[in-house]
Formats: structure tokens, C-alpha cells, sequence
């Protein structure tokens, strides 16, 4: 197996067996509703991890997902609860809002040479202080299209549903990977990841592809905040504060390197699968404090970046031969 | 320009940084069908040349013409599309994806828009059959060795642009039979052909190879001339302006041995480093490492320093049972080590010169004897006259110095600690002729001074011309020892290559 195939392998590995021990404690959780609810219940952090696989592949970070995330939801709010804009014009202004910053932050990455965390970071200031702005309180969403968004579900047998949502998360999922492993622009953002001078000296245009890169993170940030909108009804400015994070976990636990060059935008969903599968996990038992998630993520996150470390010193080109000694 | 029959012609190209002349009014043609050798000593001008050539720099004044007809090259992407191709001497391809997908990125065959991955590695198999490469190419290509490599970024440049290819120093670090197998990749190419500018250290190679040879120095165009017609004499004059001479001295007095011992390994190796090796160093000796690359002579070095510490054997130190099980034990012994990979282990590159030679010192002295900026700079300036160091300053940042100038830094660094025992990997590899000398000249003064040296090399001529002994590296053990008259080229190949031990003394 290739050795950037393992930590993935092992990621669906711990996750089958992990959802085996659930469901032998809790016969429930072997159900289509909860599989249903794990996609609904996940949509916006999956899509919003999505865009974090391409920045973290390319070698960058993006801090900014989270405030993206709220702001998206408060401007989509305000604009269809106060200026009565149809939701699908306001959410079309919103991703090209979030295009836009996402284009400014892949700019000044390219051409100032700052660091991604850097700016990212002011970018996550940038939109939670937009929002906050904005309205300091949640903006109820009452629209006949989300009543028809809401509605739109696939009822499984076994009561299980799926939701509107849940399955833009999927189809999400499917093209971006698509968009990684079968397309230019995939192996451009591969190459990035890779070395940097390498890929420009390749013929790789490294400019356009930062800047598409941090583009894409935000459309699919501020898609996710979309999401989150319909999911709760409301805009509010502190929303999906931290989420940023939860995405980067999704990702490494994904197998995907954190400094870049490889991973697979489909083990990141097993990531968040996982990440899902943790806290239903703790809504089943009852008993257990809600932060449990938090260590669960945490140790598991540790435990994939020494896997990976394993993985990848172990197997480094040059030192197989001298196994045999 | 009377033949003008030139495929790729700079024209009077000057440039300037700063108030540096990197190029002076170069003129310089390239022939269909040619390898065209060019020389000179490091900042002479050769790599700003050849950047000029692909366009990652623009020139400040002449030209650059294609056939004939003038061309602006705007960077290396758009120098591509006028048939350009460059490989460089560190290989700049993407280790973490699949050779395939190297050959072809940003050129990938598409359907419907997507990638297909099969007409890809089908194309790519084709293409490393005519380069007599049997690899998988959908295996990932930092798996591979460096020569293979290197044959695929040639297979990629050739297969992009197809008329000129430049070879930045592709041989630096590859092994004789590596070599010899690019060449043949060159010869066929230049048997299609293709135009070719080969740059190299190596004058064997020049000579091996090429039609023609481009002499620069100083940012000036000295000569072009058909080698038929040149001796090594002849190319070496034209590239310093003046006799180089090597010491030949193959005899040096082992009288070394009877000195008082330094250092003394015994049974020393490292689990998937080195076997163990015994090995005694006298104080006054250079001991000299030869093998073929991967023969484990780096990891001599490193496990001796404590880079990678031993998990097996002992150490005497001046007659004293000890242990090295990291780099700053060896240090307080008065060890020095000048690594192999100077860009990743050596140089420190956004520090000025003077803070890259004081860095060793100050290590030793500790936190509490801070060398002040006066002594620095007199510490500095001392070893950069006497290494002959040409910085425009010594606050200008490392990485901006020629490969020569940056190993005699590291050297002063070394140096400026005052050590017993320097160990020296590769001192001499990727720089100029001139700066080859000074260091070969510096390791038999110190030797003479007194110190001991244990000095890797792949050139066998170089390591004859300053051991007092050698020892041979095989599959990651030591297998000879060489003394006396023994130390010559012909017998080191031959210890290199049997597996008999006969060429022990």
C-alpha cells in the first residue's frame, strides 16, 4: 500500500471499529436515522472541511473558516429578515462576498510572502468583527424557502432521513475530490504542497493557485455558513466560533500531512465522520459531559500526528536497505 | 556572429545588482546539435547566465535571441514555450507525487476536463523507455534515487520544450556509473538534435562530453572556443586567468602514526547506520573516506560527531573512555563537522557571514561569554582573509555567496572553535576550481599544524592528495585500510569494488 494510502487506512479502521463498539453498547445507534443525522448533523462542518483539505494539502492553514462561517449566516439573516431579499439572492451575494475575501487573503499570501496563519488570522478578526458589526444578536430567519429546504428530505426505511443539507455535504465531498485527485488544478495544489520553488519553476502558476486555493476555502466556508443558516433558522454572529479547528481536525485525522503534499479531500469525511461519531456517541451515553468530546478529539489528533510521523520517517526513500542489517 | 546559425543567442546581456556587474556585456551562441560546456569559478557569472537564459531574470541590457529573431522570455513557464528547458543541479521536481504525473504536470492529458490517468502513465512509460528507465510511473517519485531522478526531470524539460536544454550542474551528485549512464541520455539527445549548455565542476565531464566551452569570469565572457583545439590547461588558464597547482603529493610521511593518539573508535556503529568499524586517529593525520555514494561515509561522519549517536561500542578521547551521544559531547571534545548538504546543514542563509563563522565559537564558550561585535568582526575578518572569503561584506546574508565561499564559511566556523578533530564530508563538492585549491591547500596546512582530519570525497585524486591513510566504505561498512603506497586511485577503486579484502596493507 502506497504509505500516503495508511494513516487513511487506518482512519477507516479506527472508525469501523469504533462505530462496532458503539453500536454494541447502544444497539440504537446501528440505525438509519442516526446515520442520517450524523450527515445533517454535520453538513456544515464537512463542507467547510472540505476547503480546509485544499489549504492544508497546499501547505497553508486557513483560520479564518469559522468567522467566515458567522458572518456568512448574519448577512444572509439581515438580509433576507430586514431587506426581505429572496434567500437565493442573498446567497449569492454571500458567496461572492466570501469569494472576494478569499481572493484578498490568497493575494497577500502570494505576494506580500506572509505566512498563511498570519493572514488568515486577521481574516478570521476581519469577518467575526464584520459580523459582530453587523448585529450583536441572533437574526430569526423566517422564510417560505427554508420551510421548503427543511421539508425537502429522503425518508429511509427505519425512520432514518436525509436531509437537503446533509446531502449537499456528500455531493460537496464528491466534487471535491474530483476537483484533488482528477484535475490540473489538483495536482497544482498538490505541487504547492510539495515545494513551493519546484512547482513554480515546474510551470505551476503558483499565484492563480493560491489565490484559488484561499477562494475556494472561503466560497465553502461561507457555503457551510449557508448551511448552518438553514440548520438553525438564524443568523448570529458568534456562531461556528472554533469550527475552524474542528475542520483542521477533521482534516489531519483524515490522513491528510499537515505540512502539505499529501492526503485525500474523501478521508477528510471519514474525519468528520469520526469527529460525528464521537459525539453521538456521548448523546447516546447521557451521563458524559459534552467536553469528553474535546479530549476524545484531542487524543485522537495526537494520536494520528504520530502515526503519521511514524508513517512517514519510517518509510523515508534510501533507509529501506538498511533494514536488512 | 558570422555563422549565425545560433538556436538560442544572448547578445551584449548585461546585469547589474546593486552596484555588482553580475554579467558585463556577455555575448554567448548555442548551436543546433551542440553540448556547449560553460565555465568559470563560482561568481563568475554562470548561474546569472543561465537565469537570464530562462528568463527568471530580465537582463538589464543586450539581448536574447531565438533563431535569429529577438525573444523576451518573462520567466522560466514562458521560456518553456520557446522550447527552453532547464534541470537543475538539486533536483526540482515534486518528490511527493507520482513520476507520471512529474513528467506531465501542467500538461496533463485531459478528458472531459479531468486528468486521465491512464493515457498519462501510458505516455509515460513510452517516454522512459527511450531513456531506458524501467520504473512504475504512478510510483511516488521521491522513492526513487537521485540519477533516476534526474533522468526524469530531463525526460520532463525535453519533452516540453525540445530544443535547447540547460544542465545546471546535473552530475553533483551522482556516482561514476550514474554519470556515465546521463551521459548516454545526452548523447542521444544531442544525436536528435536538441541544443545543449552543460554546466559542471568537473572538468573530466567538460572534456567527455562537450563540442564547444564558454569561459566566463568575473561577469565577463573571456573565451568560446571548440575544445578539440583546448588542453585542461588550457580551459583551467582561461577560467582563473592564471596556473592552478595541485599537490600532488601522494607520498605523505606516515610519521603521523607515531604521533600521540587522538581519538580511538572501537567497535563503533549504529543499527541501521553503520556497521561497526574500528578506527584510531592520530593527532597531525587526515584520514580519508572513500566510497561510493550510500557506501555509509556520511554516516561515519554523523555517528562520530553524535548527529545520529552510536548505540554500540566506545570512544577514547585523548586516552579517556567517554561518550559522544550528541553533537555538543563531540564539541567539548573539540570536534568539528562541515556536513555534506551545506544548503540544509551547514549554512545558516539570513545570517551575515561574520554570525555564521562566530556561531560554532560562541556555542562553546556558552550563554555567559558573549562575544562582543568587535570581536566578532575581528574573528570574522581574520578567517575570511585567511580562507580567502570574497564577501562584499561581512554583514550580507550567507545564502547570497557563492557554494564555494559558503563551505570556506563553514569552514571558519569550524575553524574559529579551534578543534582537534574536524571531520570533513564533501568539502569540495559543487564548488569552482579556484576555491577547490584554497581548501585542498588549507587541509595540508592544518594538517601540518597539527590537527586531525578524518575528510570524505568521492574524488579519489583529491583524498590521494591529502591522506596520510584511507579508509574504504562498502554497503555501510568499513572494509580497507590504505597506507603508504597503497594510497593511490587505482588501488582504492580496486578496494571500492572486490569484495576480497587483498588490497588491505
Amino acid at each position: 500500500m502506497k504509505r500516503s494510502l495508511r494513516p487513511l487506512a487506518a482512519t477507516a479502521v479506527i472508525f469501523l471499529i469504533a462505530y462496532a463498539v458503539s453500536v454494541l453498547q447502544f444497539p440504537g445507534m446501528l440505525s438509519t436515522r442516526v446515520l442520517g443525522n450524523f450527515l445533517t448533523d454535520n453538513a456544515f462542518l464537512g463542507i467547510a472541511a472540505v476547503g480546509m483539505t485544499f489549504v492544508i494539502i497546499s501547505g497553508g492553514i486557513d483560520l479564518s473558516v469559522g468567522a467566515v462561517i458567522g458572518f456568512t449566516g448574519v448577512l444572509v439573516a439581515v438580509l433576507i429578515t430586514w431587506f426581505g431579499v429572496h434567500p437565493l439572492v442573498a446567497f449569492a451575494i454571500a458567496l461572492l462576498v466570501a469569494a472576494l475575501f478569499g481572493a484578498a487573503m490568497g493575494l497577500t499570501i502570494h505576494y506580500l510572502q506572509v505566512p498563511s496563519f498570519i493572514v488568515t488570522l486577521a481574516g478570521m478578526f476581519l469577518a467575526r468583527g464584520g459580523a459582530s458589526v453587523i448585529t450583536q444578536d441572533s437574526v430569526p430567519i423566517n422564510h417560505e424557502f427554508y420551510r421548503t429546504i427543511s421539508e425537502a428530505i429522503i425518508r429511509l426505511p427505519g425512520g432514518g432521513r436525509l436531509s437537503f443539507i446533509g446531502l449537499l455535504m456528500v455531493a460537496v465531498f464528491l466534487v471535491g475530490a474530483l476537483l484533488a485527485h482528477r484535475t490540473r488544478f489538483g495536482s497544482y495544489v498538490y505541487a504547492l504542497g510539495g515545494n513551493t520553488v519546484s512547482a513554480l519553476l515546474m510551470g505551476v502558476p503558483v499565484a492563480r493557485t493560491t489565490v484559488q486555493i484561499y477562494m475556494l476555502s472561503s466560497v465553502l466556508a461561507a457555503l457551510s455558513g449557508i448551511v448552518f443558516s438553514l440548520y438553525t433558522s438564524a443568523g448570529y454572529p458568534l456562531a461556528a466560533v472554533g469550527v475552524e479547528l474542528d475542520a483542521i481536525s477533521a482534516v489531519v485525522i483524515g490522513g491528510t500531512l499537515l505540512t502539505g503534499g499529501y492526503g485525500f479531500v474523501l478521508g477528510t469525511f471519514v474525519g468528520v465522520m469520526l469527529l460525528g461519531l464521537v459525539q453521538t456517541y456521548i448523546i447516546f451515553d447521557g451521563t458524559l459531559s459534552s467536553w469528553w468530546t474535546k479530549i476524545v478529539i484531542g487524543v485522537l489528533l495526537f494520536l494520528f500526528i504520530v502515526l503519521q510521523r511514524i508513517i512517514f520517517a519510517a518509510s523515508a526513500p534510501g533507509e529501506e536497505s538498511s533494514e536488512k542489517v | 556572429m558570422a555563422d549565425g546559425e545560433y538556436v538560442l543567442e544572448a547578445r551584449g546581456v548585461m546585469k547589474i545588482f546593486g552596484n555588482h556587474v553580475a554579467l558585463d556585456t556577455v555575448d554567448f551562441g548555442l548551436r543546433k546539435g551542440e553540448v556547449h560546456a560553460l565555465l568559470g569559478e563560482n561568481g563568475a557569472g554562470k548561474s546569472t547566465l543561465i537565469k537570464v537564459l530562462t528568463g527568471a531574470y530580465q537582463p538589464d541590457g543586450g539581448g536574447i535571441y531565438m533563431d535569429g529573431a529577438q525573444i523576451s522570455l518573462d520567466n522560466p513557464l514562458h521560456a518553456q514555450s520557446f522550447g527552453i528547458g532547464t534541470v537543475y543541479q538539486e533536483v526540482n521536481l515534486l518528490p511527493n507525487r507520482s513520476v507520471a504525473e512529474n513528467l506531465f504536470l501542467g500538461h496533463q492529458p485531459l478528458r472531459f476536463g479531468f486528468v486521465n490517468f491512464r493515457k498519462m502513465e501510458a505516455d509515460a512509460r513510452v517516454l522512459l523507455a527511450n531513456y531506458d528507465l524501467q520504473i512504475d510511473p504512478a510510483s511516488e517519485l521521491g522513492t526513487h534515487s537521485v540519477a533516476v531522478q534526474q533522468i526524469v526531470a530531463i525526460a520532463r524539460a525535453v519533452q516540453l520544450s525540445g530544443k535547447v536544454l540547460i544542465l545546471d550542474e546535473p552530475t553533483a551528485s551522482l556516482d561514476r556509473n550514474e554519470v556515465e549512464r546521463l551521459f548516454e541520455v545526452i548523447r542521444g539527445l544531442k544525436a536528435k538534435g536538441l541544443a545543449i549548455i552543460f554546466i559542471t565542476h568537473f572538468l573530466d565531464q567538460v572534456f567527455a562530453i562537450s563540442d564547444r566551452v564558454t569561459v566566463l569570469r568575473n561577469g565577463k565572457l573571456i573565451d568560446t572556443r571548440p575544445l578539440d583545439d583546448l588542453s585542461r590547461t588550457d580551459v583551467v588558464r582561461l577560467m582563473l586567468g592564471k596556473d592552478i597547482a595541485f599537490s600532488g603529493a601522494t607520498d605523505i610521511e606516515s610519521n603521523a602514526a607515531q604521533n600521540e593518539v587522538l581519538v580511538e573508535f572501537k567497535g563503533y556503529g549504529r543499527k541501521r547506520g553503520v556497521l561497526p568499524f574500528d578506527l584510531t586517529i592520530h593527532k597531525g593525520e587526515v584520514v580519508g573516506v572513500a566510497g561510493l555514494l550510500g557506501s555509509g561515509r556520511t554516516e561515519v561522519a554523523r555517528i562520530m560527531f553524535g548527529a545520529d549517536p552510536a548505540d554500540q561500542g566506545t570512544v577514547t578521547v585523548n586516552g579517556q573512555l567517554t561518550a559522544i551521544r550528541k553533537t555538543t559531547d563531540a564539541i567539548r571534545h573539540g570536534f568539528g563537522f562541515c556536513p555534506e548538504d551545506r544548503k540544509a546543514e551547514g549554512i545558516l542563509g539570513d545570517l551575515s557571514v561574520r554570525e555564521n563563522i562566530v556561531i560554532a565559537l560562541q556555542g562553546k564558550l556558552g550563554w555567559f561569554k558573549a562575544l562582543n561585535r568587535d570581536e566578532q568582526f575581528e574573528i570574522a575578518g581574520r578567517f575570511s582573509e585567511a580562507m580567502d572569503i570574497r564577501a562584499a561584506s561581512l554583514d550580507m546574508p550567507v545564502k547570497l555567496l557563492s557554494g564555494g565561499n559558503q563551505q570556506k564559511v563553514i569552514l571558519s566556523r569550524w575553524l574559529a572553535t579551534d578543534p582537534a578533530f574536524l571531520i570533513l564530508d564533501e568539502p569540495t563538492r559543487g564548488i569552482d576550481v579556484g576555491a577547490h585549491a584554497e581548501i585542498v591547500r588549507t587541509i595540508n596546512r592544518l594538517r601540518d599544524e597539527g590537527m586531525a582530519m578524518l575528510v570524505i570525497s568521492s574524488e579519489l585524486d583529491e583524498v590521494v592528495a591529502y591522506s596520510s591513510r584511507i579508509v574504504v566504505m562498502r554497503d555501510r561498512e568499513m572494509v580497507a585500510e590504505l597506507r603508504g603506497k597503497n594510497i593511490n586511485p587505482g588501488i582504492i577503486v580496486q578496494a571500492i569494488a572486490n569484495n576480497t579484502d587483498e588490497a588491505v596493507a
